[in-house]
C-alpha cells in the first residue's frame, strides 16, 4: 500500500488520536496522541492491509534545542515500523513532555522493544509504563542522568572507578 | 549413600533438582568466545542452559552523542567504527540519510563505486564471521584460509581507500576518490582467489561430520520469533523470508545489477553458515557487474575529450603550446590521487551545499576558495532544511538504519543508528535457553555480533 493511503486510512481510523501526518522526503510519518499510541501500533501490525509485523527501530529525539519547539512538548519517540509481506514503511511518533516523560510499552506486541525501550529509558529518560525489565542497557545501574539528552554536556565523566570529575 | 546423586556429591547434601540449586555462570565480558565484550549471565543445571541474561555495553562510546557535536562530514570517521568488518557500507549508508535529508542525488559513478565497494565489504564481513565460528569448533584451517581471502579484498580497499580498516571512504554527496587505475582487473584476480578459497572451506565444513553435529538443529530460533525481534539479515533469511532491502528497496545501483537473495529454511546455526556461503557468491556477482557497468570511461581526457598522459601535457606547456591549458588534467600531487577536478566531477555531485571544491578549484579560483570556505566555517557546511529522514540499507548482518534530524545548522540534531546485531543479540537468550553450554559458542558465533554497532 502506498505510504499515502496508509496515512489516510489511520485518519479515518483513528480521528481523534492522529495529532498530524507528513511525508517529508518520502518518510510518511504520523504523529499520534500517547492515550491511543497502543491501540494504533496493534492496529497497525494486525490489520491485514498493513501488517507492519516488524518493529524496525525505537528511538527518541530531545527537542530541548530545535528552533521553534523550546517550549512544545520535549520529547518525541519514535517507531519506525515495516512489513515484510507488504514491504511499506511507516514512521509513528508519539509527543511527551518533560514531567511527564511516560510513554505505554509496546513489548507484548513485538518483543524487540523490550531492549529498544530500555534504551530509549537509558539515554533519554523516558518511562515505558508497563515494560517488564526496566534496566538501563547500555549504560550502567549506577550512572547519573541520561546522556543522550540535550542538556546533558558531552564531556561529563562518571567513571565508575578512579578519581570522580 | 548408594542413593547420592552426583549433584549431591558435588554440591553438597540437600542438592535438589529446583532452580534455587542451579549453577550461575558468567561468560564474559573478556572471554575467547564473545568476540568484542558482552557478558552472558547464565543458568546451568548441569550443562544445560535454563536461563540466560545478555549484557551489553562494555563498547558504548556515545556515538549518537559524538555526531551532534561536529559537522554532517565529521560523523563519516565514528561511522567506520560502527561495524569495523565492513565499514564501507557504513559509510554510504550514512553519507546516503544525509543526502535524503537534503533531497540531492549523487553521481552514476559513484552510485556504482558505492555497490561494489559495499559488496567487497560483505565478502570480508561474512569471510570474518564463518572464519571465526569455524575456528571456534575447532576448524583452525578455515579461519587461516578465510582471513588469507580477506587479505585479498582487503588489499582492494587499501588501494581505493588508503586504508585498511578505518577508511572513512564516503561523503555526503559522494566519495573521497575515485577509484585507483587498474581497478577491475585487481578485482577481479582477488575475487579468483576468494572464490577458490570458498571452494575449499565448502569441502572442509559443508557435509563434514563433526561441523554439522555441532551446527544442525542448535541455536534455531522460529520464523515468527525472528520477526517480532526484527531480526534482518542472514538470519532473517535463514528462516526462509527473504527479505533483504538491497531487493526490496532497491538503492544506489542495486536495481541495475542481477544477483539472487539465498534462503534456507530451518533457523538453525548451519542454515545462517549456508546462506552466509551463499551469499559471498552473490556479493561478489554484483560486485563484478558494477565494475563492468561503471560509467565514465577513461577520466584523463584533454578538453577535445581525448585521452591523455599529463607528461606529454607539460612538455607542450614548455614549448608554448598553452592552447586550453585550463582544462589540462594537471597532478597536483601524487597524494591527491583519484581527488584531481575530472575525477571529483565524476564520483561527487554537482552541488555547491555540499561537496568540497577539488583541490584546483579551490586553489585556482577566488569562487573556489569562497566555495570551500563556505563549506568549511563553524556555522556554515552542509546545512539540511529542518526536517528528518530514515534511510535504510543492506548491512553485512542485516537492516543498517540511519535516522537523521536536522534543525537546519551545519550540525546533525540527532543521528540514530539502527544497528543490524542488535535485535540478534536481544533474541540471543532465546536461542540458546535450554541448550548445552557448549552450543552457546556456536551460537554466538552465527549471530555475528560486532562490538563497535551494538554498543555504539
Amino acid at each position: 500500500m502506498r505510504g499515502d493511503e496508509i496515512l489516510q486510512r489511520l485518519r479515518d481510523r483513528f480521528a481523534g488520536a492522529i495529532v498530524e501526518t507528513h511525508d517529508h522526503r518520502g518518510d510518511h510519518t504520523a504523529v499520534v496522541d500517547r492515550a491511543g499510541l497502543v491501540d494504533v501500533l496493534r492496529w497497525c501490525r494486525d490489520e491485514p492491509e498493513l501488517r507492519f509485523d516488524v518493529l524496525m527501530d525505537l528511538t527518541a529525539v530531545d527537542y530541548l534545542k530545535y528552533p521553534g519547539r523550546e517550549d512544545g512538548p520535549r520529547f518525541e519517540v519514535v517507531y519506525h515500523l515495516f512489513s515484510v509481506g507488504h514491504n511499506h514503511r511507516l514512521r509513528i511518533k508519539v509527543r511527551v513532555d518533560e514531567d511527564d516523560a511516560q510513554v505505554p510499552t509496546a513489548v507484548d506486541l513485538w518483543p524487540i522493544a523490550n531492549w529498544l525501550e530500555r534504551e530509549v529509558w537509558d539515554m533519554f529518560g523516558v518511562r515505558f509504563a508497563g515494560h517488564p525489565d526496566p534496566r538501563r542497557l547500555l549504560m550502567y545501574e549506577e550512572f547519573v542522568g541520561h546522556a543522550l539528552r540535550k542538556d546533558y554536556p558531552i564531556n561529563r565523566r562518571q567513571p565508575l572507578i578512579g578519581p570522580k570529575q | 549413600m548408594a542413593e547420592t546423586t552426583t549433584r549431591a556429591f558435588m554440591l553438597g547434601e540437600g542438592s535438589g533438582t529446583g532452580s534455587g540449586q542451579n549453577l550461575q555462570v558468567g561468560v564474559g565480558p573478556a572471554h575467547p568466545a564473545m568476540h568484542g565484550i558482552i557478558r552472558i549471565n547464565a543458568e546451568l543445571d548441569g550443562e544445560v542452559i535454563r536461563k540466560a541474561d545478555v549484557e551489553i555495553g562494555y563498547l558504548h562510546r556515545a556515538f549518537e552523542k559524538d555526531c551532534e557535536v561536529g559537522g554532517y562530514n565529521n560523523a563519516i570517521p565514528y561511522t567506520d567504527r560502527l561495524n569495523y568488518v565492513s565499514p564501507l557500507i557504513n559509510n554510504f549508508a550514512y553519507a546516503s540519510a544525509v543526502e535524503k535529508l537534503l533531497g540531492i542525488d549523487v553521481t552514476e559513478r559513484c552510485k556504482f563505486i558505492r555497490t561494489a565497494m559495499s559488496e567487497i565489504s560483505r565478502v570480508c564481513d561474512h569471510l570474518t564471521c564463518v572464519g571465526a565460528s569455524a575456528m571456534e569448533l575447532g576448524a583452525f584451517t578455515v579461519f587461516l584460509y578465510m582471513i588469507k581471502a580477506r587479505e585479498f579484498l582487503w588489499e582492494l580497499i587499501e588501494d581505493v581507500t588508503g586504508a585498511r580498516l578505518t577508511i572513512s571512504y564516503g561523503r555526503v554527496g559522494g566519495v573521497k576518490a575515485d577509484l585507483p587505475e587498474g581497478f577491475a582487473p585487481k578485482v577481479a584476480e582477488a575475487f579468483k582467489q576468494t572464490r577458490e578459497v570458498l571452494d575449499e572451506v565448502h569441502r572442509l565444513l559443508t557435509g563434514n561430520r563433526i561441523f554439522m553435529d555441532r551446527m544442525v538443529g542448535v541455536g534455531r530460533l522460529s520464523r515468527e520469533e525472528t520477526l517480532g525481534y526484527a531480526i534482518t539479515g542472514p538470519l532473517l533469511r535463514a528462516v526462509g523470508v527473504g527479505y533483504d532491502v538491497r531487493r526490496a528497496h532497491p538503492h544506489w545501483a542495486y536495481d541495475r545489477v542481477e544477483f539472487e537473495v539465498p534462503t534456507q529454511k530451518d533457523g538453525d546455526n548451519y542454515a545462517r553458515y549456508l546462506v552466509r556461503m551463499a551469499e559471498m557468491e552473490q556479493s561478489m556477482r554484483i560486485a563484478e557487474q558494477a565494475l563492468a557497468q561503471m560509467p565514465g570511461g577513461a577520466i584523463n581526457v584533454d578538453f577535445e575529450g581525448r585521452p591523455i598522459d599529463p607528461a606529454a601535457y607539460v612538455d607542450q606547456g614548455k614549448q608554448g603550446k598553452t592552447e586550453g591549458l585550463l582544462l589540462m588534467p594537471i597532478r597536483l600531487s601524487p597524494n591527491l590521487q583519484g581527488q584531481n577536478r575530472p575525477e571529483w566531477e565524476a564520483v561527487n555531485t554537482r552541488d555547491k551545499r555540499v561537496i568540497l571544491p577539488p583541490k584546483e578549484t579551490a586553489y585556482g579560483s577566488i569562487e573556489g576558495l569562497m566555495n570551500h570556505f563556505m563549506l568549511i566555517m563553524e556555522g556554515y557546511g552542509i546545512r539540511p532544511p529542518q526536517g528528518e529522514a530514515y534511510f535504510a540499507s543492506e548491512g553485512a548482518n542485516g537492516e543498517l538504519g540511519f535516522y537523521v534530524v536536522s534543525d537546519g545548522s551545519d550540525r546533525p540534531y540527532r543521528v540514530r543508528c539502527r544497528p543490524p546485531c542488535l535485535p540478534p543479540v536481544a533474541a540471543l537468550h532465546r536461542m540458546i535457553e535450554g541448550e548445552m553450554i557448549g552450543d552457546l559458542v556456536p551460537t554466538f558465533g552465527s549471530v555475528n555480533m560486532i562490538g563497535g554497532e551494538l554498543d555504539r
